[in-house]
């Protein structure tokens, strides 16, 4: 495999976008970023791919206008998938290894506040004997959590101490929509909204977009001292189905991390939109006591969907561009209760010597 | 003011899906009064029965019936139903793991309150007053106090009758804004204004203004106000009817060149049969009366020629 | 490390039909994957990730359906990728399964591409009106109809040629089983006769709405030298531009053009007409054969109609354009850019049976979208490329 870094990374959350819902003048400013901290122009990047949903913008061919912002004269080399970032992060990862390009920019976008998300997402489930109930996002997440609580694998106070470790970190990042840690009994003491959780356990709707720069072997030195290195990307899907599924487990979440080497991992950020979520991940990703989860907030304290799980990369590839780590594992999901999860390990050396 | 104009959109369809042989089963099953599971190669009894099974992948056929009662695995409470869930008022959905079933149904349970609900608890299957092979043929689950008011299982379905197909109604409402350029122009309309933008870096002119120029990426500025007279580039002659369509047929769609504009408008010819349109055609905007203005393209009600001699071809056809 | 070669060794569609009303979605999409993995003599347990691609989810009213259809495709338990590309996504989501194993990521990648047109209706799903903008869309006819228009006055054809091209793809489309329409006694007058739709094309020169999927198996070098035929990936090339910008060419758009031009080169070619055998375009308007052919350098600009005219894109013309009847004769969407790109494929492997163009060696599968602004083409051959 070729060596490829994140050398790039900027991002957008808001609670209520006031723009339009493809995103065009979201995007704009996030590729001048992207542009700034490379040190590249559009000309300088080889192939692109986003990442979107017309069900979240409610018109189909939504992502036809964001290439606009490429600026697409001369043509570009691009993708899209209906996916989330990392997803398209992914594309533009194979596209490297195939030797036919070595630099990449990946983008995505979404206006959840266009429609009512929750509702929204209930067109994801099986359109025979599901969706016509309009199973929200949020009941579903529910199921899960009880499941949980039920069969012991967690309590009640293991997924507040996801919530205040989660808000009092979101401190510290000015993208945050929801943060400002308490204590956990205070988050405890708050009411029930959808029994067994809290509206703290649920990440907030979010609108926003993000873009990630991929470059390969010597484009990314040239680019940063410290890339961080992908030295190791995997992902897999589950069934869909609420009846077959164990929802205290993330099957797909495990066989990526046996993909894997997660040793030394100093940093984790997983894209969980529901506190419970995190404990579902960080179980079957194995990760030690010390491994530090979300210091960014992670999703509870922002979460654009289509571009959360990529945020988790840049937040990761970021610690490792300062130098505060040297290995950080980030983590994708999509579907309802965690069906499909990538996870992406970054690192400040290629792990190959001499890198 | 707000920074950019939105209204409210609908979007919505009656789905027609064909079901195929296993969920159709499932359905007619419903329609019947009856449950219907399909048992895996591993054994597991699942209702609704998968379409394919999981180990093997071959399509199911061993269909089992399960009783209309069974037992609560997991539960939530929905505190804000939304629009199209199976009440308007606050319920549980719950996971039902039938009698006979191994694995659990996803429906709603109605309870009044979560302290009504419970992991463990008996309910049984509400049937609706009217049954069509649905799965809002069972209305709802409901506590079954005492196993002996549960109501009897079914007795088998209609072999020669068999659903094949449901209709979903999908409707979702969203509030679509115009991007921050586009709004400066529909307010332009708003006051009968034909307002473009310049490109900063390529010096095209667009209309209407775009947030990032196709070319270059670069957000178009200014103010440029066109005279509403241009030529028709190329255009069509719509005679399909078809659904949703806001126009009559037949009517000339064009693209409308406007005079200081570097790229055309795509409007309506009116004024002129639509076998006299040409390509070249100078025509100009006509605009309904003030008091009918809004925010939108609309307030131009449509093109009409001028009667100008047509515009010659090399002024349009590095726009074709 | 460059790129790992990579063959297609299964292929498999569904019969097209305006309605499937036989089979739910994950059916559909089954039928063509039993009939690719039975062609490429494997099952679902032998399939390392899948790549499904389709067009809006508004079609169907579904999002992101590949997740409900995850268990049902075999993809529970292995990578699962969707791609959405418009109408060009067929063909991309192939190339994105191909480089799955060009990469050398993975060996046997599973593909399919699907659309279920009958449970909505297309022409409702792109015309939509915005608030704000004038609704004179009318569907994807509509819009292209203005752009063969200016065809037409560039390249001075004479107006019976998009009828040409109708004719022919629907007699092609007489041999091949799985098409959609199969009208007998098709004629360039009868063409002529239909009714006028979207002016200047008329009825028997657009697609019709099918439903429909295709599927392939697309495989590494050691596991395609179990196949008697793979059909080797000889280059690939996506290119993407604005629907609409200043001055844009909208009858021959630049990205086209250099997709193409980076594809010839790819693929060591210098004369498309004297070194590919046949080509599956994409041409869902009849008007679009004569204009692809200027834009892939198979004419000059002005001379695809003439190649049109004088037969040289029937089946036993100098480069014969979609034998199997094209999208003029099925269009499922999601699945048409696919179908190019398998038709392709099963001419090199001298499998297309009544539409086989004898001694294939090297095709053109071809596919775009958008307004005529996202474009995905491969080249295949019967040959292991050299480089």
């Amino acid at each position: 495999m070729r060596d490829v870094a994140v050398v790039g990374f900027a991002q957008r959350q808001m609670p209520d976008f006031d723009g339009s819902p493809t995103c065009v003048e979201m995007l704009v400013p996030l590729m001048t970023e992207c542009y700034e901290q490379t040190g590249w122009t559009r000309h300088d990047v080889g192939f692109w791919c986003s990442g979107s949903s017309d069900y979240l913008a409610g018109r189909a061919f939504s992502f036809v206008q964001a290439v606009d912002t490429i600026g697409v004269d001369p043509p570009v080399n691009e993708s899209h998938v209906e996916m989330d970032l990392a997803w398209a992060m992914y594309e533009a990862w194979i596209k490297i290894q195939t030797g036919e390009v070595d630099t990449a920019l990946v983008y995505a976008f979404g206006k959840s506040s266009a429609g009512v998300l929750r509702r929204t997402l209930a067109l994801q489930l099986d359109p025979y004997t599901m969706m016509p109930l309009w199973p929200d996002t949020v009941s579903l997440a529910g199921l899960q959590a009880r499941a949980g609580l039920d069969a012991g694998l967690w309590d009640e106070r293991a997924m507040a101490e996801v919530v205040n470790r989660s808000l009092t970190d979101a401190e510290a990042n000015d993208y945050a929509l929801r943060k400002g840690g308490s204590s956990v009994d205070e988050l405890l003491a708050r009411p029930m909204y959808a029994d067994p959780l809290r509206k703290h356990d649920c990440a907030p709707v979010t609108d926003g977009a993000a873009a990630i720069v991929l470059a390969a072997g010597d484009r990314a030195f040239g680019v940063r001292d410290k890339p961080a290195w992908i030295t190791g990307i995997s992902h897999f899907t589950d069934s869909a189905s609420m009846s077959t599924r164990d929802l205290t487990r993330a099957p797909s979440a495990a066989n990526a991390a046996a993909q894997l080497d997660l040793d030394g991992v100093e940093v984790a950020e997983l894209h969980a939109p529901f506190s419970h979520q995190e404990l579902i991940l960080s179980r079957e990703l194995g990760l030690a006591d010390d491994v530090r989860i979300n210091p960014s907030g992670g999703p509870l304290s922002g979460n654009p969907m289509f571009s959360a799980g990529g945020i988790r990369i840049g937040e990761t590839a970021r610690r490792i561009w300062s130098g505060e780590i040297d290995k950080g594992v980030a983590h994708a999901t999509s579907g309802a209760a965690l069906q499909q999860n990538l996870l992406c390990v970054l690192e400040s050396s290629t792990g190959k010597g001499g890198a | 003011m707000n920074r950019t104009l939105s209204a409210p959109v609908t979007v919505a369809f009656d789905y027609t899906r064909s079901t195929g042989p296993v969920v159709g089963r499932f359905l007619t099953g419903l329609r019947d009064g009856v449950l219907v599971a399909g048992r895996t190669s591993a054994g597991e009894v699942v209702v609704p029965p998968l379409e394919y099974d999981p180990v093997t992948h071959v399509q199911t056929t061993d269909f089992v019936e399960v009783s209309p009662v069974g037992t609560v695995t997991s539960w939530t409470w929905v505190p804000e139903p939304v629009a199209g869930q199976p009440f308007d008022r606050p319920f549980a959905f719950a996971l039902v793991t039938l009698d006979g079933a191994t694995r659990p149904l996803f429906h709603a349970v109605d309870v009044a309150s979560p302290d009504e609900i419970s992991t463990g608890m008996r309910v049984q299957v509400r049937w609706a007053a009217e049954r069509v092979g649905h799965i809002n043929d069972i209305a709802c689950f409901e506590p079954l106090g005492d196993e002996s008011t549960a109501r009897p299982a079914g007795g088998g379905i209609l072999e020669d009758d068999l659903v094949t197909g449901v209709v979903t109604t999908v409707s979702l409402d969203y509030v679509y804004a115009a991007s921050p350029e586009e709004s400066t122009f529909y307010r332009g309309l708003h006051e009968g204004r034909l307002l473009g933008q310049r490109c900063p870096t390529c010096d095209k002119v667009y209309v209407p203004p775009r947030s990032a120029c196709p070319t270059d990426g670069t957000p178009t500025e200014g103010e440029i106000e066109l005279t509403g007279e241009g030529t028709i580039t190329t255009f069509c002659i719509v005679n399909v009817p078809f659904l949703g369509q806001k126009i009559a047929p037949p009517y000339v769609s064009a693209y409308v060149l406007l005079d200081g504009a570097d790229i055309a408008l795509l409007h309506l010819i009116l004024g002129v049969p639509a076998d006299e349109v040409r390509m070249g055609t100078r025509v100009k905007a006509v605009w309904k009366p003030s008091e009918e203005w809004t925010y939108s393209l609309e307030n131009i009600d449509h093109f009409a020629p001028t009667g100008d001699p047509d515009a010659d071809y090399d002024t349009y056809k590095n726009h074709l | 490390m460059g790129k790992q070669p990579a063959a297609v060794v299964g292929i498999g569609q569904t019969h097209h039909r305006a309605k499937r009303e036989d089979l739910s979605m994950a059916g559909l999409c089954r039928e063509a994957i039993d009939r690719a993995l039975v062609d490429a003599d494997m099952s679902l347990d032998d399939i390392d990730a899948i790549v499904v691609g389709k067009a809006p989810d508004l079609f169907e009213g579904v999002m992101m359906p590949e997740l409900f259809l995850a268990e049902s495709l075999g993809a529970a338990g292995k990578p699962l990728l969707r791609v959405h590309t418009a109408g060009s996504v067929g063909g991309s989501t192939a190339i994105v399964a191909a480089s799955l194993v060009q990469s050398g990521v993975h060996k046997r990648v599973l593909t399919v591409a699907y659309e279920k047109q009958s449970e909505s209706n297309a022409m409702w799903a792109l015309s939509i009106p915005l608030p704000f903008n004038m609704p004179v869309h009318a569907g994807a006819g509509g819009y292209f109809a203005p752009h063969v228009r200016s065809y037409i006055r560039r390249s001075g054809a004479p107006t019976h040629v998009g009828a040409i091209v109708a004719a022919k793809d629907r007699n092609n489309a007489l041999k091949n089983p799985y098409a959609h329409l199969h009208n007998e006694g098709t004629t360039v007058e009868s063409v002529l006769a239909s009714t006028m739709l979207w002016d200047p094309i008329r009825y028997d020169e657009t697609c019709p709405s099918s439903d429909g999927a295709c599927a392939m198996v697309i495989v590494d070098e050691d596991t395609a030298a179990a196949s008697p035929n793979p059909a080797w990936i000889h280059a690939t090339a996506m290119r993407s531009e604005s629907t609409s910008a200043a001055e844009r060419d909208q009858v021959n758009p630049q990205a086209s053009r250099n997709a193409a031009a980076h594809l010839w080169k790819q693929a060591g070619i210098t004369s498309p007409i004297d070194e590919i055998d046949m080509a599956e375009l994409y041409v869902p308007f009849s008007w679009f054969e004569p204009m692809w052919l200027e834009s892939l350098g198979f004419a000059d600009e002005g001379g695809g109609w003439k190649l049109t005219e004088s037969g040289e894109t029937a089946m036993t013309g100098r480069i014969p354009v979609n034998c199997s009847g094209g999208v003029l004769s099925s269009n499922p969407i999601g699945a048409s850019g696919m179908l190019r790109f398998g038709e392709a494929a099963l001419q090199v492997r001298g499998a297309a049976g009544e539409h086989q163009i004898d001694g294939a060696r090297k095709a053109l599968g071809h596919a775009y979208g958008g307004g005529s602004q996202f474009f995905a083409m491969w080249v295949v051959g019967a040959d292991k490329p050299t480089s």
